[in-house]
């Protein structure tokens, strides 16, 4: 199932709905690179709260969705990482290393609203 | 009929998922996620056994291009435990020790899939014949 993507002022949200075959989760990358131009976005969420695994593919695919989207001049936060997931990705020495992590969304758009009032002192 | 719990008509029957493409690999998992949660497992244990099914599969798809999943059940002393076999009839690793170590890898992952694999399980089997395929074993006891 297509993951949706919900435009909210200037964010974009997605939100996991179930388990994502290769293919889905490529095609969320897909969306994202496109939406984030197409809707001018600064920032991007990824809500993962639904997986119940988190495997290598995607955990390298999330990062280069997250690295695609700083190119594209907004930023990405992945939230809701369950904790029985982040103790598996911890044994299996999975890591997100650079990308900015939230508990859940309200975190995460919280983080939104720094990073991107950060970014606006900067320019 | 016997107490033995390897003679119990209730318990859960072999499961064989065949995988070649990447949509087997949800399957595989969630049938092993479902076999776990009947023996008894619970919380991490559970995501833990779905993320080694999850990489088995992975590797078929990468190396193989197709194989099986074959879940089952075991008991020591009456401690039940999950095994998962993953087998192919692919190109086989020609060094096997070295797929073992960590950060070793020829295909697009993280060259996390087989060390990672023996770390989130208990036990771990492999043979590998150079043109002929690879049987990977995978045991974890309900603690």
């Amino acid at each position: 199932m297509r993951a949706p993507i919900l435009k909210q002022s200037q964010y974009l949200i997605a939100s996991i709905q179930s388990a994502l075959s290769d293919e889905e989760l490529l095609q969320l990358r897909d969306d994202l690179a496109r939406d984030v131009g197409r809707y001018r976005s600064r920032g991007v969420i990824i809500d993962v709260t639904v997986l119940d695994v988190m495997d290598s593919f995607a955990v390298r695919t999330l990062r280069a969705i997250a690295h695609m989207i700083r190119l594209r001049g907004a930023e990405t936060v992945i939230v809701g990482i369950q904790a029985e997931v982040a103790f598996a990705m911890v044994q299996l020495g999975l890591t997100l290393e650079d990308i900015t992590t939230a508990l859940d969304l309200e975190e995460g758009l919280a983080c939104l609203n720094r990073q991107v009032a950060g970014a606006r002192h900067v320019q | 009929m016997s107490s033995n719990p390897r003679h119990d008509p209730r318990r859960p029957a072999e499961s064989v998922v065949p995988i070649s493409s990447s949509a087997d690999i949800v399957t595989a998992r969630q049938r092993g996620r479902a076999l776990a949660a009947a023996l008894g497992f619970a919380g991490s244990d559970l995501t833990v056994i779905a993320t080694a099914i999850s990489e088995l599969a992975r590797n078929i798809i990468e190396y193989a291009a197709t194989g099986e999943i074959v879940l089952s059940q075991d008991d020591v002393d009456g401690r039940p435990g999950i095994v998962i076999v993953a087998r192919d009839e692919g190109p086989g690793i020609p060094d096997v020790s070295r797929a073992l170590s960590a950060g070793f890898s020829t295909g697009p992952g993280l060259g996390l899939g087989l060390p990672g694999v023996r770390r989130l399980m208990d036990d771990f089997e492999i043979t590998s014949e150079s043109g002929r395929g690879t049987t990977v074993s995978v045991r974890k006891w309900l603690p």
